[in-house]
């Protein structure tokens, strides 16, 4: 009968009493024991019993921890406290020795207390009122029967969600727009919320259709905008399709005429709109969506898009992240993308187009690292007289940038869960070693890459480790030049410009900034550059050493300032591709980054053609680098 | 009419427990006052046997036999000379002693015990018409069933010791299964009423051997037996399988159920004879000695029951209730409504008619005894229980009321009623409790982070009174000082009421709308103002949660229960109960008064009704039958019927006046959590756990039975399988348990709920 199977109680075994026993310091008999093991094992079920209760007159059907305590403390037992949570706990082996945990982390209580991003409050209880049934009619389901899965959804409902669906899907841009407005804003659609979940997790299917992909990403967006719906663990399920558009090699990208960069840019926005938002209510997001960047920035296997999606992912989680992820591997990740940048070959035209757009991601990514880690530590070193004795540490940073540094968990913590399966699998700095690099050995290493493409100067003397008025007077200087720089004019100073015809100018008169600034960086630069060089990973000084007769300064990269001047004369122009960057100074969120991406159609369409089947790889470069041999070309900008 | 039809019964079984006295002339119940030892008996038609050596000795007794083996065991030679020599001295004190710890034991009553004796002290004498012929009132020659009367008195230590008595561990199964076969074998007819006997037999020897420390034993007699038992007594089963240690039985609630209430059973005269004899032939002791000890049998004459019948009113914790226990008269009829001048302003004709009737929250369904205004035969004494006098503010209420009831729809099965659902949005599974007022102007929220909420669901704000400093400055005499008193600052849609520190389990207006009662896992109950939106009292008595607090239809007074079994009435302006009604076995889940204000019901997980009388405290009603813990209750508004529903997802319907259960309404799959009758009674509203919303033609229900000829006597009615012709639909909720229902004054029905995304 059904209650024999009943009667198999969960039992404690004797060793946990004993161990148990021992971690209180009492040893136990064999005999002790094992008549205690009964004892907690009765007392056990008994107050499991008891705890039904208090479910069962609060009206739910899930038997809560909160119910098992005051069963407990109905009983003149002490309750248990910490597991009130609502995620569920996870509980861990140890692997020698059939020792099981439950994971209690412990928690920075100054952290917690400082953090910036408070969680949101609950949503306020209401009530709300509706004519159910008129007469007794009006019934819209069938009655009597039994209500499947998809059946309980009523009707309206299930009109509702055809009707969202088909007219974000649908041709007409008007309606989607319409719909998307509603999907923001209806405040009875959370029981549909699963549907629509289930829809955007298509964007697996429909990797091949750029416009649709944009539109399930809108109505992502829509649905993270509705202050209506709770989200709850749906919005892994999100975060996942969402990364899916950032990091997968779409189908798309097949074409170079599709714009696939914009959407990944679109698609890292979200994910950051995201997870400011509700990244509160999925634990260890914030470290899984790290490690899967990670993971596909350090897999020379995957094509440049995905990296590109990366470091664009990166850079709209905020600059902590940058710092964590992209900076300690850009040394790693630099000597292959200068392999693909210095293929000057036809057949890699594309490769390199595509490179440069990385190229161009990382510099707009690092610019705004450096600057907001003058910013931090500007401030840090304002208000970090009061007592606040970590100088440029992250952990100084946190609260002088709200908005933009504080993820929900410390970055310090392991990462758990499916993250510490990605984490194991990615090959990359692990969090533990990583400790943050002091702004200057950071600008020196950045600059050693960038050289004067850096939009951001600072005096890299060895002064600059202790004097932090430095930095404290730059930043305003960039700063103030956010909101009256043009995009034009931005685009101009800090975006590389592989221009084969020259379609935007160069507009080198708008930046006097650079100017000022080459010289002092470029001094500084080689004054540092020894310093860090020997602190630079191996790769890196590898890299760098491959070709050592290329630059006569020895200073900074020297493919993108060649690119900036080479077009004019050189072999015929086949590419005409304008990389753009664009600083947006869009309300207190920080700047955003978007690329703007127009090709030249006629020709760049004949020869992608020829490679439309595979996708730029830099792993996939079969042929050695060609080395830059005009030497007299890679100098510094003549500005 | 219920008296006249019982006598001939009565006086039968009258015979029957005298009979019985003889049978069983010790008797064995723990109130017994004096520290004679009872002699062994006389007229024994059923040899007591050798096992149970001295006849069925009183509990004392059994303690002393037990105490004095403990020392032979031990070579305590000299101690148990001295025990034996002191045997008549020691048992006084042992008995006083026990005494001291019963009152002790039973945690709920302190100071208002009175009231509890009073009541138990007079369901004795109301369920035992024998006691009054026999001589002694309440002594040892108090028949077996007397004992119900010390049914109150958990004793643990009194009371295990009943089980220091043994047979041999080993043969217990055999015994059982003896027994099995037995009743398998017998004729169809007495095998269904003679199955009863399985499950409490089954616990009582389980517990036996577990006293007695057969651990083994006990397991595989579990193991081996469980399986046979009705699937209804699973929770309890469970509950017992865990309990395979001595030490362990001490704090077991569900175990002092078992041990301090004789489970009852009817069975008729035939069958009875039928066990008697094979008990006799077998010379099976062990289970004799069960059955003496520790059931009730009620034997009556006639047919025996067939299984549907048994099935339908078993499964409570403590067996059926006894046919006396749901004798005792019940004025069901509704009290007389004040004559109130209704100002016929523009109102229609209907009002006129409508004037007639008596002025009530919940009017007759047929105008019994109204018409003429004259007294209801089955309504109480008008101040029978004195009823707080009528302000004038309650006069434009009931004219209101009138009015509104004038626009009424009468609902039938052809016209059901429309159903407004009140969803509450992000309570975050917090949801414990929905009250509505009367006239649906203000909803209430118990939530589980100890908060009550009051929302308005008209577009009048709530607004609270002025502090009084600001009163000070108003015009006293001004028209419109009601208005001005309001502070208008303070309005906006919803209050919150903080004072509870656990879960609020129920929320109740006061019918005048100026008051909100909440209770609470923190044992207390607290009146709210709704004028200022503070806290006025907190009743504090009960020592642990209170599941369900209900405000009087006449308000002032007010019923609370809870974990401690107690249900207590109260009156606002007291801070003590004036009554304590015990007698359920485990918690009381839910309450409910009486239209008319002089009975409440109450529901418990023992998984019984009781009807209780305010006025003398007495139970008299106990309705049996369902399966699970009861947690909704519904008067009907004519005051004649009680409709409840249970955790296993059935709602009962129930005649008050003869005592009997008279229809089951089938079909949710959940429990139940709400019942409503409609304004008039046609139909009856059922919300469950399920997010359904069941309508049941009440009418019928009703109908069909009364036609029926209730073989009332007996009480053992054939339930029609009806369920589905009853059912008039069933309304889906979006992912929405319904916790509340409520019908307005013209018929609408409302029904709330938390969203469980």
């Amino acid at each position: 009968m059904a209650d024999r199977e009943e009667r198999r109680f969960a039992e404690v075994p004797r060793e946990s009493i004993r161990l148990m026993a021992e971690s209180a310091g009492v040893e136990l008999s064999d005999d002790v024991a094992a008549l205690l093991t009964e004892d907690v094992c009765y007392r056990l079920r008994e107050a499991t019993q008891n705890s039904s209760q208090f479910m069962r007159h609060a009206k739910r059907r899930k038997l809560t921890v909160e119910d098992f305590n005051r069963a407990l403390r109905w009983s003149n037992v002490e309750a248990v406290c910490g597991y009130g949570a609502q995620d569920t706990l996870p509980f861990r082996p140890i692997k020698e020795g059939d020792l099981f945990f439950v994971e209690d982390r412990e928690v920075n209580l100054v952290e917690l207390a400082l953090a910036t991003n408070i969680p949101k409050g609950c949503a306020e209880t209401m009530v709300r009122v509706q004519v159910s049934y008129l007469d007794g009619k009006g019934n819209l389901e069938p009655q009597g029967t039994v209500p499947s899965a998809v059946q309980t959804l009523s009707d309206d409902l299930l009109k509702y969600y055809q009707q969202i669906t088909r007219s974000i899907l649908g041709e007409d841009p008007h309606l989607m727009k319409v719909a998307l407005l509603d999907l923001q804003s209806n405040s009875k659609i959370a029981a549909l919320l699963p549907y629509f979940v289930y829809v955007i997790s298509g964007v697996k299917s429909v990797s091949h259709d750029l416009e649709q992909l944009n539109r399930l990403l809108h109505m992502v967006k829509s649905l993270v905008q509705n202050p209506y719906l709770y989200l709850g663990s749906y919005v892994r399920s999100l975060v996942s399709s969402v990364m899916y558009c950032i990091l997968e090699p779409l189908a798309a990208s097949i074409n170079p005429l599709n714009d696939h960069w914009t959407l990944r840019d679109y698609a890292a926005l979200l994910l950051s709109h995201i997870f400011w938002t509700h990244g509160d209510l999925v634990s260890g997001l914030y470290h899984q969506i790290l490690l899967s960047l990670q993971k596909v920035l350090s897999d020379p296997v995957r094509p440049l898009c995905s990296h590109y999606g990366a470091v664009v992912g990166l850079h709209a989680l905020g600059w902590k992240a940058v710092e964590r992820v992209l900076y300690p591997h850009l040394p790693a990740y630099w000597a292959n993308l200068q392999a693909v940048l210095d293929d000057y070959s036809v057949s890699n035209a594309q490769v390199k187009a595509d490179g440069h757009k990385v190229y161009g991601a990382i510099l707009v990514a690092v610019e705004r690292l450096l600057k907001m880690k003058a910013l931090s530590l500007s401030v840090n070193a304002e208000g970090g007289i009061g007592g606040l004795p970590r100088p440029g540490g992250i952990m100084g940073c946190r609260e002088s940038s709200p908005g933009l540094s504080p993820p929900p968990e410390p970055l310090s913590e392991p990462g758990l869960g499916i993250a510490s399966h990605l984490h194991a699998g990615g090959a990359g700095c692990p969090w533990e070693d990583w400790t943050p690099v002091p702004l200057p050995a950071m600008y020196c290493e950045l600059y050693s890459f960038f050289g004067d493409s850096l939009a951001v100067r600072f005096s890299t003397g060895p002064s600059l480790g202790n004097s932090p008025p430095a930095p404290l007077a730059q930043p305003p200087t960039t700063r103030k030049e956010l909101p009256g720089g043009t995009a034009n004019l931005d685009t101009a100073r800090k975006m590389p410009q592989l221009t084969a015809n020259l379609n935007i100018s160069p507009r080198q008169d708008g930046s006097p900034h650079g100017e000022q600034g080459g010289g002092v960086g470029s001094a500084g630069a080689s004054q540092s550059l020894a310093r860090s060089s020997s602190s630079s990973s191996v790769q890196r000084s590898r890299s760098s050493s491959s070709r050592p007769g290329q630059r006569p300064s020895g200073l900074s990269r020297d493919v993108f300032p060649k690119a900036r001047f080479n077009p004019l004369p050189a072999g015929p122009p086949i590419f005409s591709f304008v990389i753009g960057g664009r600083q947006m100074g869009r309300r207190c969120q920080g700047r955003r980054f978007q690329t703007t991406f127009t090709p030249s159609q006629p020709l760049s369409a004949v020869s992608s053609r020829t490679y439309a089947h595979k996708l730029p790889v830099i792993g996939r470069v079969g042929k050695p680098v060609r080395r830059w041999t005009c030497s007299q070309y890679s100098l510094h900008l003549p500005l | 009419m219920a008296a006249v039809q019982d006598a001939p019964v009565e006086a039968d079984n009258e015979k029957e427990i005298k009979t019985e006295t003889l049978n069983d002339a010790a008797g064995n119940h723990a109130s017994a006052a004096g520290g004679v030892i009872p002699s062994p008996p006389v007229a024994s038609t059923s040899s007591s046997g050798p096992a149970k050596a001295g006849g069925p000795g009183s509990e004392e007794q059994q303690t002393l036999m037990a105490v004095l083996q403990f020392l032979k065991k031990n070579n305590f030679v000299g101690a148990v000379d001295v025990l034996r020599r002191e045997a008549g001295i020691l048992e006084d004190s042992d008995e006083s002693q026990g005494q001291e710890l019963a009152a002790s034991a039973l945690g709920g009553a302190e100071a208002g015990d009175a009231t509890c004796t009073l009541s138990r002290a007079s369901s004795c004498t109301t369920s035992t018409p024998a006691v009054a012929a026999a001589p002694a009132k309440g002594a040892r020659c108090a028949v077996v069933c007397v004992s119900a009367g010390g049914e109150d008195q958990p004793d643990v230590n009194v009371v295990l010791s009943a089980y220091s008595q043994q047979g041999d561990p080993a043969l217990y199964q055999g015994y059982y299964s003896g027994l099995k076969k037995f009743v398998e074998s017998v004729l169809d007819c007495h095998r269904a009423e003679l199955s009863q006997l399985f499950y409490p037999l089954f616990v009582h020897m389980y517990l036996e051997l577990v006293y007695n420390n057969h651990e083994t034993e006990a397991k595989a007699f579990f193991e081996k037996f469980s399986g046979d038992q009705e699937c209804y007594y699973q929770d309890d089963l469970r509950v017992l399988s865990g309990l395979t240690k001595k030490e362990h039985m001490k704090g077991n609630e569900t175990l002092l159920d078992f041990r301090t209430s004789k489970f009852v059973l009817r069975i008729s005269r035939d069958s009875y004879q039928l066990l008697k004899r094979h008990l006799q032939e077998r010379q099976n002791n062990q289970i004799w000695n069960i059955i003496q000890e520790h059931l009730y049998i009620d034997i009556f004459d006639g047919m025996p029951r067939s299984k549907s019948q048994i099935d339908s009113m078993s499964g409570s914790l403590a067996g059926e209730a006894k046919r006396e226990a749901n004798k005792a008269k019940v004025f069901y009829g509704l009290l007389k409504e004040p004559e109130i001048d209704v100002p016929l302003d523009d109102e229609d004709e209907e009002g006129e008619n409508e004037e007639g009737k008596p002025k009530k929250k919940k009017p007759k369904k047929d105008s019994m005894g109204s018409k003429s205004k004259k007294q209801d035969p089955n309504a109480p004494q008008q101040n029978r229980i004195p009823l707080p006098e009528l302000k004038d503010s309650d006069k434009l209420d009931k004219i209101m009321y009138m009015k509104e009831a004038t626009k009424r729809i009468r609902l039938g099965p052809e016209s059901l009623p429309s159903i407004c659902f009140y969803t509450f949005l992000n309570a975050y599974q917090g949801l414990t409790a929905v009250d509505f007022t009367d006239d649906s102007s203000l909803i209430a929220g118990g939530f589980a982070d100890s908060t009550v909420r009051v929302w308005s669901v008209t577009p009048k704000k709530l607004r609270s009174v002025k502090s009084a400093a600001d009163l000070n400055l108003i015009d006293k005499e001004s028209d419109d000082v009601l208005e001005r008193i309001m502070d208008e600052k303070s309005a906006s849609e919803s209050k919150i009421l903080y004072g509870h520190s656990g879960p609020v389990y129920g929320v109740s207006f006061s019918p005048d709308r100026n008051y909100l009662l909440s209770c609470s896992e923190d044992g207390t109950v607290r009146l709210w103002s709704l004028q200022t939106f503070t806290c006025l009292v907190g009743y504090k008595g009960h020592n642990y949660p209170v599941w369900d607090t209900q405000f009087s239809p006449y308000g002032y007074y007010f019923i609370s229960g809870g974990h401690d079994r107690v249900a207590r009435l109260w009156a606002t302006d007291h801070y003590q109960p004036l009554r304590m009604f015990a007698g359920h076995l485990a918690d009381i889940t839910c309450t409910q008064f009486h239209p008319n204000s002089n009975y409440v019901a109450t529901g418990s997980a023992d998984r019984t009704v009781r009807l209780w009388d305010i006025l003398n405290g007495n139970c008299v009603r106990i309705f049996t039958g369902h399966k699970g813990p009861i947690h909704s209750l519904a008067f009907s508004p004519n005051g004649k019927y009680l409709a409840s529903g249970a955790t296993d997802g059935r709602v009962l319907l129930w005649d008050i006046g003869h005592g009997l259960m008279i229809g089951e309404l089938k079909g949710h799959t959940d429990t139940v959590y709400s019942l409503k009758f409609s304004r008039d009674g046609e139909i009856l509203a059922s919300g469950s756990m399920d997010n359904t919303v069941r309508l049941w033609d009440s009418i019928k229900a009703f109908d069909d039975i009364e036609t029926d000829d209730f073989t009332a006597a007996t009480g053992h009615i054939h339930l029609p399988e009806n369920s589905q012709e009853l059912l008039l639909g069933t309304y889906m909720t979006k992912s929405t348990p319904v916790i509340h229902l409520h019908f307005t004054r013209r018929n609408l029905l409302l029904a709330a709920g938390a969203y469980n995304p």
